[in-house]
């Protein structure tokens, strides 16, 4: 079941019999249904399926923002302990996002500057010399190929969808956190955009080592880009393993599902497999 | 920012609103500068003085004269002397004798040349009573004496003799200007049962109301503001706890609260910043409501989410992540809780648990005041009518802002 390329490396992020149930009683919705994970260090994983699977319920457990019904997520090893803001704040250092829809993740009244600044503040370089900080935001943009120049004093929603969602990247660059959740960062942008952010988030990966996981309805992206794979359905794990393995050699009928369901070039698609 | 601003001074329902309000604060400023004084200052003595120019007489009798002969002098100072019950009253005798009366009534010459031929005291038109017979009597001396007078003669005691002498004549073609009458007072909407100027009572009234309408909006919109954001921000127990609170404040109907209220804090105590603290604590229910609705649809979104990742603490995350996205609907809900603050303290005046009534007069005030002394029932409409339509055009322009501010932050809802 698990990518043996990185059972050496340490754990990164776990978890065991993690539920969530929205509601009680009559309406109780149980969103992810007690799922087993290990992310190890330096890992990129996907986590596959297809829309109301639980995925973003799943990422936001594992980003502290929503609570854990049952079950525990495991941080470095250790259980992790977000009682209250202090310790949050720690542990958010350690783990980061990148949302969907980079028009929306964007406090509309804040300007670019705001943006980058708090995150430098964040990893406590709130005193900083002033010249400094425009040093560090610089170098932030122009990993991901914007120009601070530019930038400053402009509004997020004054760039397009493809330079907020690099501008969201400089925000990593800057954070360097242990893990990065990626929540389909590129379902809302064109294709030539994706590459590149594509592209940025791995060098990223190289850079600072951090460990990805990247959530995907897209099963021939995942497969481009991961190490592992995990394949959500109905809020369970019902497959998991190496891109490799779980792609090419599809055991559950969801995935054999979702791969049938990609359509490929220089080939006409058989929509009677859809659905 | 700039395009919302710019669509809000272009939406016709706004402008008007706000024209009529700015127009109606304008007033306020500058009305007492040219008219300064005590607006509770009682300048007559008797009560309900009609709305006009009243010109002093001492005055008149000690301006220079001019002669001026008018044809039709007489007849307007008989028309002006006979009321209408007089004329109604003439129109009752004709139809008692039996004469047909084939004009007007409101033309004086015709009814007084018809009564002058036909009215005999000595008849007895049949089945009229004693005392009405008395009444055409005394009508007919009064109109008599008006015709036969021909000149006031004016006499003063003489120091010496103690004896009246007289000391000047008072013609029916004397004139004088009255721009040269020392005293003239314009009472554009006369006075009311205290002998005070309506008008500059009102024009401090209206500063006073919309004062008290803005105290209690702001204390309504702040807690109502608190306690929304709270219970939408935090949800759970804290969100459970502050539905309960404002539950109860909305079962309770807040107008019976109001008068409880008040009527516990005593007439003392009762200064306008009190009432409109009052209405504020009574009237932050909805508000409270609709902003939780707000913050609920709000606080699950992408940029709540990354504020919280980048450590933002509650108050923080709230004063900027959440409160400017609701500004707008905040900024509206304020107007109609000025709006509904103007007329709750109208209400609670009018049953007499407004301000205390010696300090500051308030639109309420004026209202409970004309209906205590029966403005309504003997005619005086200057006292009440004013007030009614100040208030409604404040009302009604606050809630056209309101309305003009909806169309364009909810364009959906634009016809």
């Amino acid at each position: 079941m698990k990518n043996e390329a990185f059972k050496d490396r340490p754990l990164c992020l776990s978890g065991k019999g993690v539920t969530k149930v929205f509601g009680y009683g009559n309406k109780a919705n149980t969103a992810v249904d007690h799922v087993d994970f290990e992310f190890h260090e330096g890992e990129l994983v996907s986590i596959v399926g297809e829309s109301g699977s639980g995925k973003t319920t799943l990422s936001k457990m594992l980003l502290g923002l929503l609570s854990v019904t049952e079950g525990e997520i495991f941080f470095q090893g250790k259980p992790r302990d977000i009682s209250n803001r202090k310790k949050k704040k720690e542990y958010w250092q350690g783990i980061q996002a990148i949302f969907q829809d980079p028009f929306s993740s964007f406090n509309v009244f804040n300007k670019i500057d705001t943006v980058l600044l708090d995150c430098i503040n964040m990893r406590g370089g709130k005193h900083l010399p002033k010249e400094k900080k425009i040093e560090m935001m610089t170098e932030a943009c122009s990993f991901v190929n914007l120009k601070f120049a530019e930038l400053t004093n402009k509004y997020p929603f004054e760039l397009s969808g493809g330079q907020m969602q690099r501008l969201m990247i400089a925000r990593i660059f800057l954070l360097k956190p242990k893990i990065l959740l990626a929540d389909e960062p590129t379902s809302m942008i064109d294709a030539c955009s994706r590459a590149t952010i594509l592209d940025m988030l791995l060098q990223l990966r190289d850079e600072i080592g951090m460990t990805i996981i990247f959530i995907t309805h897209d099963i021939g992206l995942a497969y481009y880009i991961s190490d592992s794979v995990y394949i959500m359905e109905h809020g369970k794990f019902v497959e998991s393993g190496s891109a490799d393995d779980v792609i090419l050699n599809p055991k559950a009928a969801y995935t054999k599902r979702l791969i049938s369901d990609v359509p490929k070039i220089h080939e006409p698609w058989d929509l009677s497999t859809v659905g | 920012m700039k395009n919302t601003l710019r669509q809000i001074f272009h939406s016709p329902k706004f402008m008007t609103g706000f024209v009529i309000f700015v127009v109606i604060l304008l007033t306020l400023f500058f009305y007492p500068l040219f008219n300064p004084g005590n607006p509770l200052e009682m300048i007559g003595v008797g009560t309900f003085a009609k709305p006009g120019t009243y010109v002093s007489l001492y005055d008149a009798l000690n301006t220079s004269r001019e002669t001026l002969r008018l044809s039709d002098a007489d007849d307007n100072r008989l028309a002006k002397q006979l009321k209408a019950e007089d004329r109604v009253a003439m129109l009752e005798w004709f139809n008692a004798m039996g004469i047909a009366v084939d004009f007007d009534i409101s033309d004086t010459d015709a009814l007084l040349k018809l009564w002058d031929d036909n009215y005999d005291p000595a008849t007895k038109p049949k089945g009229m009573t004693m005392a009405k017979r008395n009444y055409y009597k005394r009508l007919n001396n009064a109109l008599l004496q008006l015709k036969a007078a021909d000149e006031i003669v004016l006499a003063d005691v003489n120091a010496e003799t103690k004896a009246l002498e007289e000391t000047g004549k008072v013609n029916k073609t004397d004139y004088v200007n009255v721009g040269q009458v020392a005293n003239v007072k314009l009472l554009p909407l006369g006075t009311d049962n205290f002998g005070r100027d309506v008008l500059k009572e009102l024009v401090s009234a209206t500063g006073t109301s919309i004062i008290i309408g803005l105290i209690a909006g702001a204390v309504a919109t702040i807690i109502g503001l608190t306690f929304g954001l709270l219970a939408g921000y935090l949800g759970g127990i804290a969100d459970d706890l502050i539905m309960f609170i404002t539950n109860v404040f909305t079962v309770i109907p807040g107008f019976v609260l109001l008068i409880l209220i008040s009527y516990s804090i005593g007439q003392d105590q009762r200064g306008a910043s009190v009432v409109a603290l009052v209405i504020g604590l009574t009237s932050w229910t909805w508000t409270a409501r609709s902003v939780r609705s707000q913050v609920i649809s709000l606080r699950n979104r992408d940029h709540v989410n990354l504020s919280k990742l980048s450590g933002h603490s509650l108050f923080r995350i709230i004063m900027t992540d959440i409160l400017p996205y609701i500004a707008s609907y905040v900024v509206m809900a304020f107007i109609l809780q000025v709006s509904s603050g103007i007329l709750s303290e109208a209400q609670l005046s009018l049953l007499g648990l407004g301000p205390k009534t010696t300090e500051v007069p308030t639109l309420g005030l004026m209202m409970n005041w004309a209906m205590l002394y029966s403005a309504h029932t003997n005619g005086s409409w200057w006292a009440y009518f004013p007030v009614i339509l100040t208030i409604t055009l404040i009302s009604f322009s606050l809630n056209l802002m309101n309305t003009g501010l909806d169309q364009v932050f909810n364009p959906t809802l634009r016809d």
